[in-house]
């Protein structure tokens, strides 16, 4: 085993030994640093969701292209090439037939429908564009009104132009929220080392007398730091997937209420992988600091 | 091995610690710094330890000018120097062994080999079986024999101690000088700073005396007038 290993497993093993040497003091800033962490993490992955939701649910960032009532196989086959020269994205014919049955097993609509003389409801296609955009949509919507044998082009572009514009709004929260207490993690680790460094000045100064460089020196404490980060970490993905769990029946419960089917996404392994990375790299940057700042002031 | 030209120390305020100090010192010799309190032989120390650097003239280790040495080099300076501090320094916090693998650490021995060599130190200053003791535990004279062993336990070639004896009964300072003789035997150079010529060992030692930061180097018999058997 390397010199240079051998240093760097016993400055790991050093600060595994801080970490436990004050296991309430290690526990509560880890617990501080997961609520940190937590909280943007959780706006994040709600934005996700209402993004899923959005995708999921029928009528929502999709178009309705309703055909007049003449229009014959001829003229759906003309659409559907036209749909796939355009790459307008994933679409699905729904023929009157089916429209009917879907409006007749409709709460209500039952008597309705059967007291008609004939079917009202046009031929059509529903498109789901790859890029839900709002002005993507809007020129798809203005190309498909263009073509013939189309008689009504359907999207609720206010709605989704609001909706984006929410969105855009809560990722911008969420990006300012995850900076704020991006830097108070960087703070509290910042401080942690300070302590750290103070209470082992004598051993610190010793060490430098006898010959340990200032990487030796460090080594620990950016260990120490990045370590807190990384449990903070996972302590955050942690209370993340409690909340997930928590709340997950009742999100199921409410969109089979409102006639969808809707399972909340939890965080993926990748993701708690960049977020204690997150956390870990943090944690190292306020160690980082503290170490610059302080050891000069001992040295 | 030891060479020092003309080295002056003059600090911010203007009070001048050493005034054109030169001498040389060849491997293998055991030399006694002397004076007085505020002689300068703790300004000389820090000068030869890397702590300062002198004002002018040069200070050669091994070769190497710690004038013109670059601040991340003065670290391995320093590990190939058996450091001995006035205040000791041991850290209290950690039994006796650790003390003594702190050095190895920093070098990065391998544990196996770094426990061994520790072990070994603490015999040879007449600590064993005391391991897992705490340095308050032990006696001035037994910590003075802990902060040689943890000087010591890097096999350095040049051990510089200084006050090594202050504080310490005239049989405890005699066993200290006679852990120095023994490696000044096997070949180390040992340079001892003391304000005490009590402590002065009764052969004929090498002195340098300092007197308000000038050096002079008196005859072999005056220096070990009052010494100690």
């Amino acid at each position: 085993m390397s010199i240079w290993l051998a240093q760097h497993l016993a400055a790991l093993r050093d600060s595994l030994r801080r970490l436990a040497a004050a296991p309430l003091t290690s526990l509560l800033s880890l617990l501080v640093i997961g609520v940190a962490l937590t909280l943007p993490t959780s706006g994040w992955l709600a934005l996700d969701n209402l993004r899923k939701l959005t995708g999921d649910t029928p009528g929502v960032q999709q178009i309705s292209i309703f055909l007049t009532l003449d229009a014959g196989k001829r003229d759906f086959a003309d659409i559907e090439s036209r749909l796939q020269e355009i790459r307008a994205g994933s679409w699905r014919f729904v023929p009157r037939e089916e429209a009917l049955k879907r409006l007749q097993a409709s709460e209500g609509m039952a008597e309705i429908v059967a007291s008609l003389p004939r079917n009202p409801l046009p031929d059509a296609f529903v498109i789901t564009p790859g890029d839900a955009q709002p002005e993507r949509l809007e020129r798809l919507a203005k190309t498909f009104s263009g073509w013939p044998k189309v008689t009504h082009v359907q999207l609720d572009s206010a709605w989704v132009k609001r909706f984006d514009a929410l969105l855009r709004l809560g990722k911008l929260v969420v990006m300012l929220l995850g900076i704020l207490f991006a830097g108070a993690l960087v703070t509290l680790t910042f401080n942690t080392i300070r302590l750290q460094i103070l209470a082992q000045a004598a051993e610190i100064e010793v060490a430098k007398l006898i010959g340990a460089t200032d990487t030796y020196i460090q080594r620990p404490l950016h260990y120490f730091g990045m370590l807190q980060g990384l449990l903070g970490g996972l302590c955050a993905a942690l209370l993340v997937t409690a909340g997930f769990h928590l709340l997950t029946p009742p999100v199921a419960e409410l969109a089979r209420l409102y006639g969808a089917n809707f399972a909340l996404l939890g965080l993926s392994a990748s993701s708690v992988l960049i977020l204690t990375a997150i956390g870990g790299t943090l944690g190292w940057l306020g160690a980082k600091i503290s170490v610059l700042i302080h050891l000069r002031r001992i040295g | 091995m030891i060479a020092a030209n003309e080295v002056t120390k003059r600090y911010p305020e203007g009070r001048e610690a050493l005034r054109n100090v030169s001498f040389a010192i060849t491997a293998g010799e055991m030399v006694f710094l002397t004076g007085h309190s505020g002689a300068g032989k703790s300004t000389l120390f820090k000068l030869l330890t890397a702590i300062e650097r002198p004002t002018s003239g040069s200070i050669v280790i091994n070769g190497q000018n710690l004038a013109a040495l670059r601040s991340n080099a003065i670290p391995y300076l320093r590990r190939k120097l058996g450091l001995i501090f006035q205040d000791r320094k041991l850290l209290f916090d950690r039994s006796v062994l650790d003390n003594v693998l702190l050095p190895l650490a920093i070098v990065g021995h391998p544990p196996r080999e770094a426990l061994r060599r520790a072990q070994a130190a603490l015999a040879k200053v007449g600590l064993p079986n005391r391991e897992r003791t705490l340095p308050i535990a032990l006696s001035g004279g037994e910590q003075q024999r802990l902060a040689i062993a943890r000087a010591v336990v890097n096999r350095p070639a040049i051990i510089l101690a200084d006050e090594p004896t202050a504080n310490l009964d005239a049989v405890s300072a005699a066993e200290i000088l006679h852990i120095f003789r023994a490696f000044q035997q096997v070949g180390v150079t040992v340079v001892i700073a003391t304000h005490d010529p009590l402590s002065l060992p009764s052969y004929r030692p090498r002195i340098l005396r300092l007197d308000k930061g000038a050096m002079s180097e008196p005859a072999h018999d005056q220096a070990a007038e009052g010494a100690v058997p």
